[in-house]
């Protein structure tokens, strides 16, 4: 065999064993979704068996229906829960991404006293873990009568995000180059428009992608939201999950059933957004 | 149309003062040329006219008001950057439009005055591409074209070559060249490179350290440096710069060697002053390949040795050694040299400059 022959067959082999290494990473990564979409249709003994059924012997929707049944027919406040998750997640995020987008545009443009002092002090508030702060949160809540409320989790959630919207939108101003706004107040704008109309658009799919990322995160948010909320009027879809433990009993198909129906809507935002995400959007604004 | 003038123009950072109350008056439709080293100041004076850097002191006129606090778009200038700055999220046809569309102008006037300056400068084919679709020189076309589209009474150029090759920046030269030509609105181009300044300029502002060294046409800059710094910056190859001290109507220098002194500088010298003595590589020539100049009686004549020489053509730069020292050569009608070779040079000490060590400035009356 001479050298060519087998250098293009040890290409192919390093082919097929990428695709292969690819294939069980994509695997480890997809199989829990995988595995509570196939938990929620079917029974619980299937479920709990040992060894694992991979393949369901029967599947059936009924999780779904009894979740939508009302309460003392296996229901729960689905309807509610979404609309209390919703509420909160749109209003924190579009807070959070307006304090973001001022803050980040005065981190990436001005400078200022203690400015790399008060970025610190942003970045350390996310070393804090947000379930070390519940109890105190609660007492303080207690206190300010904001306990089981919108608002009290809508402001807890938008203090969690903006210190990484700051910091994400930061980034993405810091690459629209100063030269374009310049340009943009010498063709006559302020330099108001001169953000809106070129420094805006330009660092759109930054701003887009910290949406989301503060959108995934009140929406998945569990452990404070366990803590602050109490009732129907307040509970979002994750501690909803909680109405599926019983005393003795663990409802996990319920629970499966009700995990689908809080990823997809968050599945369908990042599909829909993912394609504004394209970067290189900039390209060919300076030299070439 | 527009004058403009600088009185007393500084720039301070802080404590760190960058333009040193700099003066000067432009007259209308010049082409001004600011050139200088990288940290001259040249680039923040642009910046200070164009309103994007506040002035620490000192106020700038543009026809005739003073213009110190007005933002940007009360300027009525325009600016071409470096970076050619092309709004990317645009196409080329919204990029020339932008300043129109801002100033709220009808559709039509709109249409009208982009195809004019498209059509200037040979962009209608690119009207709909995007700027990262487009090549370099094609770029820096459409930043003169947004420039041009409103009409300004001040044209700023902020080093608009310096991202091209070598090729298509003598082209876009010409280009601009052409297009003041056509316009006819005060320029002020700031460049580090020499030959873009020369090749452009009605007079030509070379700065150093926030001051200005000398401002002149391209020939007086050239022909009458009026400092050392000057001699050595403007032309390519440098002017031969020697330090030397004056002995028995001699200079002698550092390296021992001894040339008879100009006489055009007699009067204004006495002994034991030092200088610093510079010949342009045009005035010392292999005997028989120079420009002839009328200053015959000023030619010295001496044999030195070659090091190396640069064949270009036309011209070949060679580099001989004197007492230890290079200089540098300017051959016409180029005959093969070898290096060790010893031949004849002439140099025309009538073209000669001196310059006071201490203060860099001319000693030429």
């Amino acid at each position: 065999m001479d050298e060519n022959s087998s250098a293009r067959l040890k290409r192919r082999l390093l082919d097929i064993v990428y695709r292969i290494g690819l294939f069980l990473a994509m695997l480890t990564i997809c199989l829990p979704g995988l595995w509570i979409v196939l938990s929620s249709l079917r029974p619980t003994v299937e479920i709990m068996a040992k060894p694992p059924v991979w393949i369901p012997q029967e599947v059936s929707f009924d999780a779904y229906v009894a979740m939508f049944s009302g309460i003392g027919k296996g229901g729960i406040p689905v309807i509610e829960y979404f609309r209390n998750s919703l509420i909160i997640s749109v209003t924190s995020t579009v807070i959070a991404v307006a304090i973001g987008m001022a803050g980040g545009y005065a981190f990436a443009r001005y400078r200022f006293r203690g400015k790399s002092g008060v970025f610190l002090g942003l970045m350390l508030t996310r070393t804090v873990p947000g379930i070390a702060l519940s109890l105190p949160l609660f007492f303080l809540y207690v206190r300010l009568g904001v306990i089981d409320t919108h608002f009290g989790l809508i402001l807890a959630y938008i203090a969690l995000n903006v210190p990484f919207t700051i910091w994400l939108i930061d980034g993405f101003f810091r690459q629209v180059p100063k030269d374009l706004a310049e340009a943009a107040q010498i063709d006559g704008c302020t330099r108001w428009q001169a953000f809106w109309q070129v420094e805006f658009p330009l660092a759109g799919p930054g701003i887009a992608s910290a949406a989301i990322f503060a959108f995934l995160t009140c929406w998945n948010e569990f452990a404070l939201a366990s803590q602050l909320t109490r009732s129907v009027s307040a509970k979002t879809l994750p501690v909803g999950l909680l109405d599926y433990t019983a005393e003795f009993t663990i409802d996990w198909r319920g629970m499966c059933a009700l995990a689908v129906v809080m990823i997809i809507p968050a599945l369908t935002l990042t599909f829909i957004v993912q394609k504004h995400l394209v970067g290189g959007l900039t390209s060919g604004a300076v030299k070439g | 149309m527009a004058t403009v003038s600088l009185k007393k123009l500084t720039k301070r950072y802080g404590n760190i003062e960058i333009v040193h109350g700099i003066g000067l008056d432009i007259a209308d439709r010049e082409f001004i040329a600011l050139v200088g080293p990288s940290g001259c100041g040249k680039s923040t004076t642009l910046r200070m006219i164009a309103g994007l850097e506040e002035i620490s002191a000192g106020s700038i006129e543009i026809g005739g008001h003073v213009v110190n606090d007005l933002p940007p778009r009360s300027r009525n200038i325009s600016m071409v950057f470096q970076s050619y700055a092309l709004y990317p999220h645009m196409t080329v046809r919204e990029n020339l439009g932008f300043s129109l569309k801002i100033a709220g102008a009808a559709k039509e006037d709109m249409d009208r005055r982009v195809a004019e300056a498209s059509a200037i400068l040979g962009l209608d084919t690119l009207l709909d591409r995007r700027p990262s679709q487009l090549s370099g020189g094609q770029r820096q076309r459409v930043a003169m074209g947004r420039a041009i589209v409103r009409d300004p009474d001040v044209f700023l150029f902020d080093e608009p070559l310096s991202n091209l090759d070598a090729k298509l920046r003598t082209q876009m030269r010409t280009e601009i060249k052409k297009l003041h030509a056509k316009v006819r609105s005060t320029v002020i181009y700031v460049t580090h490179d020499q030959v873009e300044a020369m090749t452009l300029a009605d007079r030509i502002v070379i700065m150093r350290d926030g001051h200005i060294e000398q401002v002149g046409t391209p020939d007086e800059v050239f022909r009458r440096p009026a400092t050392r710094f000057v001699a050595g910056f403007i032309g390519s190859p440098p002017m031969n710069l020697h330090e030397a001290v004056i002995d028995d109507g001699q200079l002698v220098f550092t390296s021992g060697a001894k040339l008879p002194l100009p006489g055009q500088f007699k009067a204004n010298v006495a002994a034991s002053d030092k200088v610093v003595f510079g010949l342009r590589p045009d005035d010392i020539y292999p005997t028989g390949h120079g420009i002839s100049s009328g200053g015959a009686a000023e030619v010295h004549q001496i044999e030195l040795p070659i090091t190396v020489t640069e064949p270009l053509g036309n011209e070949t730069l060679v580099f001989v050694e004197f007492n230890g020292s290079d200089w540098v050569s300017r051959m016409l009608n180029p005959r093969p040299l070898r290096s060790g070779e010893r031949v004849a040079m002439s140099l025309d000490l009538s073209q000669a400059h001196l310059f006071a060590t201490e203060t860099g400035k001319t000693l030429r009356s």
